[in-house]
């Protein structure tokens, strides 16, 4: 469980990161972060990077700040700025709080990145949901400048983005939330820490007693996390009672495409989203402001 | 004796007092075998197979070893004349065509299987040019169901080695005059001990003494030097085995493994010290696998309950090869099948098989965690086919405290088991009223009328413990008075040292922290028989008070010469030695020791030294016994089990230490909850591991463990050693599958609902989709 040989680069600027991966991102040349996937992945000769851009020496890219109508998120920021609500974005801000414990335990949290986790793109990802459900833009830097892509056409598949090997993700964009805006995330995994077996988002509006604005995401049931339009479209302008929340379960089951690998099923998994959706939603329903 | 006279006198047997060994374990000062270095030292890196079964074609080395710093490259061809891994021979028979050479010769037959070793100046170089050894195979179909039809293993040698049969009494005949004949069919996953150190080693040829050292030992360095002696053929004495601080062993550290050949061989040929260091990944893949069973059991029971007869087929999956233990995992397994209860009639069959995955052996409580969850789901299945309260039907079913010493009329270890001593109905008795247990079940019945799924179930275990046949210990008093007491036994962190000192402290007449336990050194000792099934405490335990029996007649026999007193007269406290009237002069530890130095006039005709040898000697292991309660709660919609509150209570005969007893059990239940609801080694179809990471090997974190209560219990003394003591290693993990099956039936209300461990969330979905079809 050694690494094989590679050669580490420590760049001060985004500039001279691009160059670097310009240089040696076509060959297998990554970019390492936070390194919580990526080292692992190295220790079990799974990843074989010739060459690692280091990009924690890079000031500007450690900026968490809130822009107008969003919250930017750059690419050092970890995990763990989140642990405690982060209060200039608002109810963005609680919910990005409530999720971030769910994610690995505490020393990970310290190192891994918002960022990383969006370019590692684990089905299973928390931010990944995050971004999918409230629709982040990302700002993807390289030597030809920036790009700005939505998550959907970036998410790929799993472990799969349409990142470019020569372009930094350096920023994550997610839209603020409404202050009237309800929100609730449920995670399944076997054990405290461990990735999630299904989980789900749900952020609405409520208005005059009845849902408005729904959107609704799972993650770790497909190959990326998704909003179910299906869903949203079941729960809109439904009062959220019981009864809307069993009908949102049985749309997740009927629209999820569930992944199986060898040792969960399709079943277990197309089960597990209706009952992931329910129970967001009833924790959506039922959460006072904290 | 009136009290006032001893006003200092301090008791330790029975006191938990602090470990001695903690100091370097706690300030980061512990040496484990990774810590240890030799100069000019090489590193080993295995080769493993990618393949679970096949035709090893060729291996080509050549790119390997031109790699800089690498220094050899090995295959089977270069190993020719090392033998295979030995086994520890038992009655059973045909083992020997099925042992495992150090390095695949011809065929593969499990994934992780060494087929080459690279030798290197850098362990990072070493696993460099492992990755460019080329290892061409032609893949077969594997044997992964060992309930399934025995393929061959080798020209004229079946997957089954052997079929182990035992049993007693007319079980045909109770079958056919049976009330009712009740019959489960259960299966345990495949679980291991994953000690938090991975395995390690160093091998060092000591050129100036010609001898063979190997660091890293663990768990029974005489036998594994014996072995190492004979495979290379040397003289035991030039084969020295050392155990530095060993980071749990739980039954898998310690054997002899494929790689302890391959270091000592690779050390004798290069006479240069090899260092080889298990990764996490290895270790999940080569270490010993355990427990993976199917039983298919049948009682036959008359109208109240009691039980006629029990018949068992047992299908014990081995993996690739016979190991170090052979089949007495399986053997076991039916030979301490039966627990508490009264058995007029027993027939078992134990089809040992050998499949393609990692080889398998003995893990903490090897065939009774597997026993227990069989018999106590047995139990409860007779006690819901006849509507009656399953507390009632064992206590119909126990054997009672008169009728001990009981003989089962059968063999496990090579031993006969003969329950020793146990009051299993009042042991029951007193864990059910400190669980609470009326209480417990009010309200789990309240919270079910609420809608959860919460349920308490209980599971009765009888534990082995103190297998002998024999130990002996060293016993000296130094000239300062402490006193060194040097054993064959080892440590593997369960705080032996502490609880042998405490043992010799009380029997002398000193404190505990004057004593110093040395261990793990085949140099400093010719015997030793190990630590394993529970037997520390109870053999190096007796062997150390016998000697300190010797020592304080020794001490007290000078003493009375030199004081002018009568030795009757005399009492040793806190290591010194004073009349029992309280008055005169005294005389201390050290300079008695002194007084018995060779050239010591005082000494006369006496042997040279306040020192002695003593052995215990034992034919039979005692029987420990004890209760696991849990409560779980079941999330019917994911699957998830979770375990909220939890009791063991256990009879060991004698607690000298009760803190780390209720350490051992603590620690044994959390090994017990992963195999009942977490852990499994999985294989996909071809055989390839799917459990290699500990993102995939689920153990149990401070999140998953309930709440422990304990209740250590010392009703039942062991007539085998005067200070009664039984063993208290395994009983934390023993019972825990089946309280907890016992558990989640409950919560279901679904009598024989769980059939299976690990209970795990998909497990649940898919009986709970099974049962649900049934009920249509
Ligand atoms: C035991 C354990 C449990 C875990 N549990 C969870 C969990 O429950 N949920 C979860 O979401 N994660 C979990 N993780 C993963 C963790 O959250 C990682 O931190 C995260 O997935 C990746 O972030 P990172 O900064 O560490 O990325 P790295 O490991 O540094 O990189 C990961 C990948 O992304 C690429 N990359 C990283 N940053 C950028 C960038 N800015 N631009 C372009 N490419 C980039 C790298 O090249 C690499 O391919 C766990 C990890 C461990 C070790």
């Amino acid at each position: 469980m050694k690494a094989a040989p590679f050669t580490l680069h420590k760049p001060g600027t985004l500039e001279e990161a691009v160059a670097l991966l310009a240089e040696y991102g076509e060959d297998g040349g990554l970019v390492i972060a936070g390194g919580q996937s990526l080292t692992p992945m190295m220790a079990l000769r799974v990843a074989y990077p010739p060459h690692l851009v280091d990009i924690n020496a890079i000031e500007k890219l450690s900026q968490l700040t809130v822009g107008d109508g969003f919250l930017s998120i750059g690419a050092t920021v970890r995990h763990a700025q989140f642990h405690r609500h982060f209060v200039e974005a608002g109810t963005l801000g609680r919910l990005l709080s409530s999720v971030v414990h769910h994610i690995a335990h505490y020393p990970i949290r310290q190192r891994g990145t918002f960022c990383g986790s969006l370019a590692h793109a684990d089905p299973s990802s928390e931010w990944c949901l995050v971004a999918a459900t409230l629709g982040a833009e990302l700002r993807l830097t390289s030597t030809s400048g920036d790009r700005l892509v939505q998550i959907n056409d970036f998410l790929d598949g799993a472990m799969s983005t349409t990142r470019e090997p020569s372009e930094i993700l350096t920023e994550a964009r997610l839209p603020l939330l409404a202050e009237n805006t309800r929100f609730g995330f449920y995670e399944f995994n076997r054990r405290a820490g461990d990735f999630a077996l299904g989980m789900a988002l749900v952020a609405y509006d409520l208005e005059g007693g009845k849902i408005r604005n729904a959107r609704i995401g799972v993650g770790g049931i497909e190959e990326k996390a998704r909003r179910l339009a299906a869903v949203e479209a079941a729960l809109e302008g439904k009062t959220p009672d019981s009864e809307a929340f069993a009908a949102a379960a049985a749309a997740t089951v009927a629209d999820v495409d569930a992944m199986e690998d060898p040792t969960t099923s399709a079943q277990y998994r197309r089960d597990l989203s209706g009952v992931v959706v329910r129970r967001a939603l009833e924790i959506a329903q039922t959460a006072t402001r904290f | 004796m009136p009290e006032r006279l001893r006003p200092n006198r301090k008791r330790f047997i029975g006191e938990s007092v602090t470990r001695l060994e903690d100091g370097p374990l706690v300030t980061g000062r512990a040496r484990f075998i990774a810590d240890l270095n030799f100069p000019h030292q090489l590193h080993a890196r295995i080769v493993r197979s990618a393949y679970a079964c096949g035709q090893i074609l060729s291996i080509d080395v050549r790119e390997a070893l031109a790699v800089d710093g690498v220094v050899a490259v090995w295959t089977a061809a270069d190993m020719a004349n090392v033998p295979n891994i030995p086994f520890r021979a038992t009655a059973i028979q045909g083992l020997g065509p099925y042992t495992q050479p150090p390095l695949a010769r011809d065929r593969v037959r499990y994934v992780g299987e060494p087929v080459a070793v690279v030798i290197a100046e850098d362990a990072y170089v070493a696993e460099d040019a492992a990755e460019l050894v080329i290892i061409e195979i032609d893949p077969a179909d594997p044997y992964l169901d060992a309930f399934g039809a025995p393929p061959e293993f080798a020209p004229g040698h079946s997957c089954e080695p052997v079929v182990i049969n035992k049993g007693y009494g007319d079980v045909d005949g109770a079958f056919a005059d049976a009330h009712r004949v009740i019959e489960l069919d259960l299966s345990i996953g495949r679980h291991s001990a994953i000690p938090m150190e991975t395995r390690g080693l160093i091998a060092r040829y000591d050129e100036a003494r010609d001898v063979l050292e190997l660091h890293g030992a663990a768990k029974r360095p005489h036998w594994n030097r014996d072995q190492l002696a004979d495979l290379f053929k040397l003289s035991p004495s030039r084969v020295e085995l050392y155990e530095n601080h060993v980071g749990g062993g739980f039954g898998v550290r310690g054997e002899l493994y494929p790689e302890d050949l391959i270091v000592c061989f690779a050390t004798l040929k290069l006479k240069r010290s090899i260092k080889w260091i298990e990764d996490r990944r290895e270790h999940l893949m080569a270490a010993n696998q355990s427990r993976e069973q199917r039983h298919l059991v049948r009682a036959a029971i008359d109208a109240e309950g009691r039980i006629g007869a029990i018949d068992e087929i047992l299908y014990h999956d081995q993996g690739a090869y016979v190991r170090t233990h052979g089949a007495r995992v399986a053997d076991m397994t039916i030979g301490l099948l039966l627990g508490p209860y009264r058995v007029p009639a027993y027939r078992a069959r134990a089809h040992y098989r050998l499949t393609n995955k990692t080889p398998a052996a003995t893990y903490r409580a090897p065939g009774r965690f597997e026993g227990s969850f069989v018999r106590e789901r047995l139990i409860e299945a007779i006690a819901n086919d006849l509507r009656r309260d399953p507390i009632d039907i064992r206590r119909l079913n126990f054997i009672a405290p008169e009728e001990m010493p009981y003989e089962r009329g059968l063999s496990a270890l090579e031993t006969e088991v003969v329950l020793d001593s146990g009051d299993y109905d009042g042991l029951l008795g007193k864990a059910l009223a400190f669980a609470d247990w009326d209480s417990l079940r009010a309200k789990a019945a309240e919270r079910r009328s609420a809608g959860e799924l919460v349920g308490i179930g209980f599971g009765m275990f009888v534990e082995k413990s103190g297998l002998g046949p024999a130990e002996m210990v060293d016993m000296t008093v130094e000239t300062d008075g402490s006193v060194t007491i040097v054993t064959g036994a080892a440590s593997l962190g369960q705080g032996m040292e502490t609880v042998i000192a405490q043992i010799c402290a009380d029997t002398i007449g000193t404190d505990y922290r004057r004593i110093r336990v040395l261990h793990g050194d085949t140099n400093r000792i010719p015997y030793g028989f190990g630590a394993h099934a529970s037997r520390v405490t109870v053999m190096t335990g007796e062997a150390t008070r016998r000697a300190a029996v010797i020592i304080r007649a020794k001490a007290l026999d000078l003493a009375a010469e030199i004081l002018g007193v009568d030795a009757a007269k005399l009492d040793i406290i806190d290591g010194v030695v004073l009349s029992l009237e309280g008055a005169g002069e005294t005389l201390d530890l050290g300079e008695i020791a002194r007084h018995l130095g060779p050239t010591s006039p005082l000494r006369k005709d006496r042997e040279p030294g306040l020192s002695t040898v003593a052995w215990y000697h034992s034919k039979h292991m005692n029987y420990p016994y004890g209760v696991h309660i849990a409560q779980v709660r079941v999330d019917m919609e994911t699957g998830q089990v979770a375990v909220e509150d939890y009791a063991v209570a256990y009879d060991v005969g004698r607690a000298i230490n009760p803190a780390l007893v209720e350490a051992q059990i603590v620690g044994g239940l959390a090994q017990g909850i992963g195999g009942a609801l977490f852990e499994e080694f999985l294989y996909d179809d071809n055989g390839q591991p799917l459990s290699v990471t500990f993102a995939d090997y689920r153990m149990v974190t401070a999140s998953e463990m309930p709440p422990v209560k304990v209740l250590i219990l010392e009703d039942a003394p062991s007539p085998l050693n005067p200070l009664g003591i039984k063993g208290a290693g395994e009983g934390g993990v023993n019972a825990a599958g089946a309280a907890i099956a016992s558990a989640i039936d409950d919560a279901l209300q679904h009598p024989g609902f769980v059939r299976q461990l690990p209970v795990t969330p998909q497990y649940i979905r898919r009986r709970l989709a099974e049962t649900r079809a049934l009920d249509v």
